[in-house]
């Protein structure tokens, strides 16, 4: 499998108290451990199993996903910008890895 | 001549998804039922009692494709360090597994809302529970349609 690429839409600036719309997409298979192969044997489960999201350190949303959750995962969600700062998205993969994206914003 | 070979076409392209649903859950293995639902949320809630409404849930009546189905939802909360809401978790009383997603928020969230994507198995009902932080649970629930993947496909 090609390494998962997040793609994350949001503002990369605001006024102070703003509520924003946080979108991301990430390329993943979501492989749910219910399929075959054409040989018959259970495709092993591998999926993102967990999305965090969190602005200058502090969690926003941390969302658990099964295997139920469609390939290529969307999520999104609200933030109230209060202050300039840097968005850290997180997901966690089956194997262990992480892959992250950072965004700006600056709030004025 | 021309009208057959759309609708052949038409056809393999229809069989083919129909062939990715199908895919999707090996032959032989059990869905999962209300009950299973009843207990994944027992494990959370306990034995309190869980109230209807607060949960805005927006899914489809009828879903075409049962590999992409929209899910979007909003708990009504002022989101405020003194009252937000915990947690919000999805069952679903036809898949494989009676699973599908749990998000725990903060109140650094304006809303207690999200949207996801979520694959489902044949037509079921899709069960919300939101876990409030004064230890309250609403729950929420909604059919879902799903044409291709029930259809025999």
């Amino acid at each position: 499998m090609s390494t998962p690429t997040p793609r994350v839409r949001m503002p990369s600036t605001a006024k102070a108290g703003d509520v924003i719309e946080v979108k991301t997409l990430i390329s993943h298979e979501m492989e749910s451990g219910q399929r075959k192969d054409a040989a018959g044997k259970v495709i092993p489960r591998k999926i993102i199993k967990q999305f965090v999201a969190s602005f200058n350190g502090k969690e926003i949303l941390r969302a658990d996903w099964h295997p139920a959750i469609s390939a290529n995962p969307y999520q999104s969600f609200f933030v109230r910008v209060t202050e300039s700062g840097t968005f850290l998205f997180q997901w966690i993969d089956d194997d262990g890895s992480v892959y992250k994206s950072e965004q700006k914003i600056t709030v004025g | 001549m021309t009208d057959h070979s759309h609708g052949a076409t038409r056809r393999a392209f229809l069989g083919t998804i129909a062939g990715g649903v199908a895919l999707s859950v090996l032959p032989g293995v059990s869905l999962a039922d209300e009950a299973m639902v009843a207990a994944e949320i027992k494990k959370i809630a306990g034995d309190k009692p869980i109230k209807d409404g607060k949960i805005k849930l927006d899914l489809p009546s009828i879903a075409e494709n049962g590999l992409v189905v929209p899910l979007a939802f909003e708990v009504e909360s002022p989101m405020t360090e003194a009252d937000y809401v915990k947690a919000v978790h999805f069952f679903a009383d036809g898949n494989p597994s009676p699973m599908i997603a749990s998000f725990a928020f903060t109140p650094m969230a304006p809303k207690a809302a999200a949207a996801i994507r979520i694959r489902l198995a044949k037509t079921q009902n899709i069960v919300a529970l939101a876990e409030m932080s004064n230890g309250e649970f609403y729950r929420a629930s909604k059919e879902v349609k799903v044409t291709i993947g029930g259809c025999g496909g």
